[in-house]
């Protein structure tokens, strides 16, 4: 297929959008964009919120437990001061074009400053704090908006920095770049998981007749509902507070980026390289659930009753086996108009988005690289 | 989202400065506002705090478990109720959950109503028509979210911040965490004062207005002097911690006493979350 075959096809698919579902993720996306990616309790059925509280379980485990070891008795006051400063920093409004402004959340410069368990421990304290006192995202959700912004968040972020700044000096201008980079799209892999959390709710949640009971959008929608608003304004803000704060503290107190690249803890990110695969294996995720949509069937989270009960979830609907006959009855209405131009939205998203991070990272490594001298030594 | 409980004075558009002024000071008077209700007589205030999240876990668990609206309605009046009895002022919380709602929940909800496939409800113009099963997945995810942001703020507004934290430790949370959470909680209000005289002390010095770059360059300037304060002001604590015998154990002071009346509330309440599951299965 040439290329200009492939944009008429996307011109054509773009154009069968109607013009109020147009203007109608226009306005959300710049409206979801100033509020924080909370998400309140009702958005999730209480057995994902389980299941991500689970899953939170270790992190928090092995966090606290290597604080203890590396700092010991230091990390309480250290680590209940960084939350108190994730907290206020997700107050500052940062001004964005058009008037408007957005929050930051401040993860991704708490790991680059002191690394990704400290910061992962601050933010889930911070984000526990807002849940019980201010009433920001919900209690029972308190593990899905850790997973999103206290895992996700600090620890692909530090490991973009330490990637793509790692081996250079503290005072490099890479060290700015890997800082933004980090923010940027680590920010937008965060929305993606709360776009999935989101999205699996109407595939495995809903009444006999189908009626979502959670979340009512499916992942073709809730995916990009989350990353194209996360791509295009909030995580560029997140990014851009980390790496204009990190340009700041080179300039003031450099003292405090060398923290994470001291040797000790340069052999932290010896644990990222162990952790490849999960990296690798999360990039395939991403790269394969666009595929996904392209046969309906199959599409990730709309699992059949065997597969759910394989699954260990307790809450199959009752009758599902009979409804199973039914059930490509609501995914033959998916093709609706709007329905179906929403998961094609996605791929196009998908598509444009990978498409925009690479230029974008190539674009940065090479302007910020150039005239710059290399790396002082490599390390195996 | 942050559901404000001041009312907007100003409704002209403020600079960065002065939004952010207020989010911190609205923040300080909300916990304010909350320890002045946690003061007063009523139902919830007297509970034992450990019956008090645990009842409204269990309240938030039958929220999320319901597959039936009318018991969803039967919770969100549970919450009134509750609310009531705990002279929570009732103006205050319906507002604070609806005012916002339609915001947030509202709009999301909107396109489920039109784009969830079944039999059309109401017919409307241009090829729309609003369908049953939008209409009921929409009602779900409103009395849902609303009536869960009601049973947190509920338990929000009756309990002394202190006081929820000590709570925490019957939900398993090792003391550790429950030492640096109360930390955490100290010093949210000194770096929130302390922002606040940094954003004070800089509107104070400006005349004119100042360019989004310009604000931006400051913000960042701001945030690594509030970083380098933190990073400061935890070796001062560590240090302080130290002379005063800290060697890294925490130690959590556990005085809570069950009351009979704790024990017939704690019951009732989950008793009533243990009905509303069973008639919304």
């Amino acid at each position: 297929m040439s290329p200009s075959s492939v944009y008429q096809s996307v011109q054509v698919l773009f154009r069968k959008i109607p013009n109020w579902v147009k203007i109608y993720y226009a306005a959300l996306g710049i409206w979801l964009t100033t509020t924080a990616m909370h998400i309140p309790d009702g958005y999730l059925s209480p057995a994902t919120c389980a299941v991500m509280f689970v899953v939170m379980l270790p992190f928090w485990y092995f966090g606290l437990k290597k604080l203890r070891e590396k700092l010991n008795a230091r990390s309480a006051p250290l680590v209940a001061l960084l939350a108190a400063f994730c907290f206020i920093i997700m107050m500052f409004n940062v001004p964005i074009p058009g008037g408007t402004t957005a929050h930051a959340v401040g993860g991704a410069l708490a790991a680059i400053i002191l690394g990704p368990e400290v910061a992962s421990i601050a933010v889930s304290i911070a984000l526990i704090i807002q849940a019980f006192f201010f009433g920001d995202g919900g209690i029972l959700c308190i593990g899905a908006n850790c997973f999103n912004m206290a895992v996700v968040l600090p620890y692909v972020s530090y490991a973009i920095y330490q990637a793509i700044s790692g081996k250079f000096p503290v005072q490099s201008r890479r060290r700015v770049a890997g800082a933004f980079l980090g923010g940027w799209l680590a920010l937008t892999l965060a929305a993606f998981f709360a776009g999935v959390e989101f999205g699996i709710q109407p595939a495995l949640f809903h009444t006999a007749d189908g009626t979502p009971l959670y979340a009512p959008y499916p992942l073709s929608v809730s995916i990009p509902g989350m990353v194209i608003p996360h791509l295009l304004i909030a995580g560029v803000v997140e990014g851009l507070i980390t790496a204009l704060v990190v340009a700041y503290v080179q300039r003031t107190n450099q003292a405090a980026l060398e923290v994470t690249a001291q040797p000790a803890l340069a052999a932290e990110v010896g644990t990222f390289r162990r952790l490849r695969l999960l990296w690798i294996g999360l990039a395939v995720l991403i790269l394969a659930t666009p595929l996904g949509l392209l046969a309906p069937g199959t599409a990730w989270g709309e699992w059949g009753s065997d597969e759910l009960t394989g699954r260990g979830l307790a809450f199959v609907p009752q009758g599902l086996k009979q409804l199973e006959g039914l059930w490509g009855a609501p995914l033959a209405g998916y093709d609706l108009p709007a329905l179906g131009n929403s998961s094609l939205g996605y791929i196009l998203s998908a598509a444009v988005g990978i498409v925009v991070i690479g230029i974008v990272a190539w674009l940065f490594t090479v302007l910020l690289t150039s005239g710059r001298p290399p790396a002082p030594k490599e390390q195996a | 989202m942050s559901s404000g409980t001041v009312p907007r004075l100003h409704r002209r558009r403020r600079s960065l400065l002065e939004k952010t002024l207020a989010d911190l000071t609205q923040a300080l008077e909300q916990s304010l506002f909350a320890e002045d209700i946690a003061r007063q007589r009523g139902l919830l205030q007297a509970l034992d705090p450990r019956v008090k999240v645990i009842s409204i876990l269990a309240l938030l668990i039958a929220v999320g478990l319901s597959r039936s609206l009318p018991v969803l309605l039967g919770l969100y009046g549970v919450a009134l109720v509750l609310a009531w009895w705990s002279a929570v002022p009732m103006g205050f919380f319906i507002k604070r959950v609806w005012l916002f709602m339609p915001f947030f929940t509202g709009v999301i909800a909107v396109p489920a109503l039109f784009v969830t496939p079944g039999p059309a409800l109401v017919a409307l113009p241009l090829g729309l028509a609003i369908t049953r099963p939008g209409a009921t997945t929409a009602l779900f995810l409103l009395l849902r979210v609303s009536t869960s942001v009601s049973l947190g703020v509920l338990l929000m507004l009756t309990t002394a911040w202190a006081t929820l934290l000590k709570a925490l430790s019957v939900l398993r949370v090792p003391e550790g965490f429950i030492l640096i959470l109360g930390m955490t909680y100290r010093y949210i209000f000194l770096l929130l004062l302390t922002a606040e005289d940094m954003f004070l002390s800089r509107k104070s010095r400006i005349v004119g207005r100042m360019t989004s770059a310009d604000e931006r360059q400051w913000l960042a300037a701001s945030i690594g002097t509030l970083l380098d304060k933190s990073l400061h002001l935890s070796s001062e604590v560590y240090l302080a911690m130290q002379a005063r015998g800290y060697r890294g154990q925490a130690r959590t002071l556990d005085t809570f006493r069950m009351s009979v009346h704790d024990w017939l509330w704690g019951v009732a309440i989950l008793g009533v979350a243990a009905g509303m599951i069973w008639l919304g299965r």
